[in-house]
């Protein structure tokens, strides 16, 4: 794990780039990181995330600032700008059942090829996928999920990169922190290392990249 | 009564000691203002919490503390938290007992659409498939019919939210459940009678010989 200044850590994001956000409806989205994307003017992104916020907030900048090209997600309702850019055409987006968007990541950071789910079989969710019967049960294949940068919102960093979360800016981020060729972490607090009690490390430090530094 | 208040305390009566619940947005949120007094449940937000409770008094909101609907919300003593893999492993493996979800149209077999009306409502489906699909027991909390059309139809003509059929619909004219995989009035709303029910219904209604008025 290295530390770094907030806009190097942006810079390595290239056009075209493909991140997961932690947050759900802003809650335990890296705000920072978002901030500086824009400011850096990152185009062309392919985001996986829960949904894309509201407006003026968390994943909802970069939607304002037109930054996303296609928005894999399970809602948008609370943002009606997405919405807007989707019908016309400007934005795709992909909708996907909470339950199996989450799954989906996490069998990505898990070394599995996909997942098994009754969810969606028999709605528009299962266009285009593979039914398997197991055991006399219908379920639908759906497969992994990995991105280039995962974008983690911690509520405690230590030195060597371990982290944990608080109350519910948990949701995605240690799902995401193990699905993503390379990981970058804000915290809240960075504090000494031995600070986290070995069982309230959420995510160990080997699979944090780069902790952003204070200001 | 208004029709939200009768809808909520009937759903209310389907709460049970113990319970693992998780209220949808609307309607459904208001059936934990009814729980029974010394009744203890758990109310789960799927951003990742059991021991949901009321809103924080004014100036006691935290922002890491939400529902999900990203409102502040509070933790109840005994209240958890967890990451989203875990909170959908509850909804999907077997561990929550009940749901409760709003609705745009129910068919007569129990089938629920709510989560999308194609070009001019696409909110996305958030968690509402994986609840239908996975909850012990599904409860629809809905008004009766939108701007008078009938909600409980013969089929959905909106985009299904899962092929599993619900357990119940609780509406303002009625109780419906689908034993045999067929509607059946159950009970009827206070004061109405179970023609002004048939009347408000689309679906083709099994009508026992008894059907007693909501109790609460």
């Amino acid at each position: 794990m290295r530390t770094l200044a907030l806009d190097q850590s942006v810079a390595m994001i290239p056009d075209g780039a493909s991140l997961m956000i932690g947050g759900f409806m802003a809650v335990g989205t890296p705000e920072r990181l978002i901030d500086e994307i824009v400011r850096q003017k990152k185009r062309d992104l392919t985001v996986i995330a829960n949904d894309t916020a509201a407006p003026g907030r968390g994943i909802g900048k970069l939607v304002d600032a037109r930054l996303i090209r296609k928005a894999i997600v399970s809602h948008i309702g609370l943002n009606p700008e997405t919405q807007r850019q989707m019908m016309a055409g400007e934005l795709e987006v992909e909708l996907v059942p909470q339950g199996t968007l989450v799954e989906r990541i996490r069998a990505g950071g898990y070394g599995l090829g996909g997942i098994l789910t009754q969810t969606g079989i028999g709605t528009t969710v299962e266009e285009g996928k593979r039914r398997i019967d197991v055991d006399g049960k219908s379920f639908l294949l759906e497969v992994a999920l990995r991105a280039d940068f995962a974008l983690v919102q911690a509520f405690l960093a230590d030195y060597l990169g371990n982290l944990s979360y608080a109350l519910t800016a948990r949701n995605f981020n240690p799902v995401m922190a193990m699905a993503a060729a390379t990981v970058i972490v804000c915290a809240e607090h960075i504090v000494p290392t031995g600070v986290i009690s070995p069982d309230h490390i959420m995510t160990p430090a080997p699979v944090v990249d780069y902790l952003i530094a204070n200001s | 009564m208004d029709a939200q208040t009768i809808i909520a305390r009937r759903t209310a009566r389907e709460l049970a000691p113990g319970m693992l619940v998780n209220l949808g947005i609307g309607i459904p949120t208001l059936v934990a203002n009814y729980v029974p007094d010394g009744m203890h449940v758990f109310f789960q937000s799927e951003n990742g919490l059991i021991g949901t409770g009321a809103p924080p008094e004014e100036g006691m909101a935290h922002p890491m503390l939400t529902d999900a609907g990203g409102r502040p919300v509070t933790a109840l003593p005994g209240a958890s938290t967890f990451d989203s893999a875990m909170s959908f492993g509850l909804i999907r493996g077997g561990h929550l007992d009940l749901t409760v979800l709003g609705g745009l149209q129910v068919d007569q077999t129990g089938r629920l659409a709510n989560w999308t009306i194609p070009k001019k409502l696409v909110p996305g489906m958030g968690g509402a498939m994986d609840l239908v699909s996975g909850a012990k027991r599904v409860v629809v909390a809905m008004t009766h019919t939108a701007k008078g059309a009938p909600k409980i139809v013969r089929k959905c003509t909106l985009p299904l939210t899962s092929t599993r059929p619900v357990d119940l619909v609780v509406t303002e004219l009625a109780v419906i459940g689908f034993p045999n995989g067929r509607a059946t009035l159950l009970e009827t709303g206070p004061g109405i009678s179970v023609a002004q029910v048939t009347a408000a219904t689309e679906a083709e209604l099994v009508i026992p010989k008894d059907v007693p008025e909501m109790a609460f």
